[in-house]
């Protein structure tokens, strides 16, 4: 029997491993980009998991419109990756330095 | 017995994988472990009986956001040795991190104010339940300016994403076919008026 508290402990450890994600790969945009997914999956475990032990459904709507969101906002993120890489030919996030005053 | 013991194996290969993509050297093998975790979600989601998502998952997420990603690594040349430099100096901070965030989400679930036991387990659905059939009848009727709006968004980010990348080379030879349709006579047939000249003789031809 799955209960509740399997699934937060889950969704909390999924969502630190993606904050470590990210203070280890911060150089590197397509790492951080994919920790952020993580982070999302692990926010959707907790909308799942209430929705299912709450017997209301309207969590699993906003999983979906989170899951829109999400997918928007990496085609956005890779599409300005791209053109960074374009005039760049790098993606180091410690040399984008050129709006520094 | 059976779903607790799928819930732990997938949990941990969930796990597993979620440390594996933030550790590994290479970007490619970080974006096939993602799609790992997502397709161990996306059973979790099945055993607590979220059908829909849990297939949406693995359409929308494996099946598109993660090809994007793969495709963007793998197109870009990216020098991964640069970008490990000062992985293992702030590599404490992050693990600090990750305890303290574990921590605080303990605080909140043990608080025991989340308005539902968290040791029982779900009260179980009737056997005519159609997770999909429920969700379709909410999306498309309470939240219907919902679904319209994530649609707009969408549609947004397909010409963000498509201006973003369009690359517009100069020299380039396109043709206008636009203009070519409406081209009309004068632009490309102009009649030359000229004085008409006398043919030149064989014999003269041969003095000069």
């Amino acid at each position: 029997m799955i209960t509740l508290a399997h699934l937060l402990t889950l969704s909390g450890i999924l969502f630190s491993i993606a904050v470590a994600g990210v203070f280890l790969n911060r150089k590197n945009i397509i790492l951080l980009l994919m920790c952020i997914e993580l982070m999302l999956l692990a926010v959707n475990f907790n909308f799942v998991a209430f929705s299912r032990f709450l017997n209301d459904i309207d969590g699993q709507i906003f999983v979906f419109f989170v899951l829109t969101v999400a997918a928007a906002e990496s085609a956005i993120g890779l599409a300005i990756l791209v053109v960074l890489f374009r005039n760049r030919r790098d993606i180091n996030v410690e040399a984008l330095n050129t709006l520094k005053g | 017995m059976l779903v607790e013991g799928l819930f732990y194996f997938f949990a941990t290969v969930l796990v597993a994988s979620a440390i594996g993509l933030i550790v590994v050297r290479n970007p490619v093998y970080s974006a096939l472990l993602l799609v790992l975790c997502f397709f161990t979600s996306a059973s979790i989601w099945l055993l607590i009986e979220a059908e829909f998502l849990a297939v949406v998952l693995v359409l929308v997420y494996v099946g598109a956001v993660m090809v994007l990603f793969l495709f963007v690594v793998m197109m870009l040349d990216i020098n991964v040795e640069e970008m490990r430099r000062g992985f293992a100096r702030y590599a404490w901070l992050g693990w600090i991190t990750a305890f303290v965030v574990i921590v605080q989400i303990v605080g909140v679930v043990a608080a025991r104010r989340l308005g539902v036991d968290v040791t029982q387990g779900a009260a179980p659905l009737p056997a005519d339940y159609s997770n999909t059939a429920e969700l379709g009848r909410v999306l498309y009727t309470e939240y219907v300016y919902a679904f319209e709006l994530a649609a707009i968004l969408l549609l947004v980010a397909i010409i963000g994403a498509i201006s973003l990348t369009m690359r517009k080379r100069p020299g380039l030879k396109l043709q206008n076919v636009a203009r070519q349709v409406a081209t009309t006579r004068d632009e490309r047939v102009r009649v030359v008026k000229m004085a008409a000249e006398r043919p030149v003789r064989p014999r003269e031809e041969r003095q000069l």
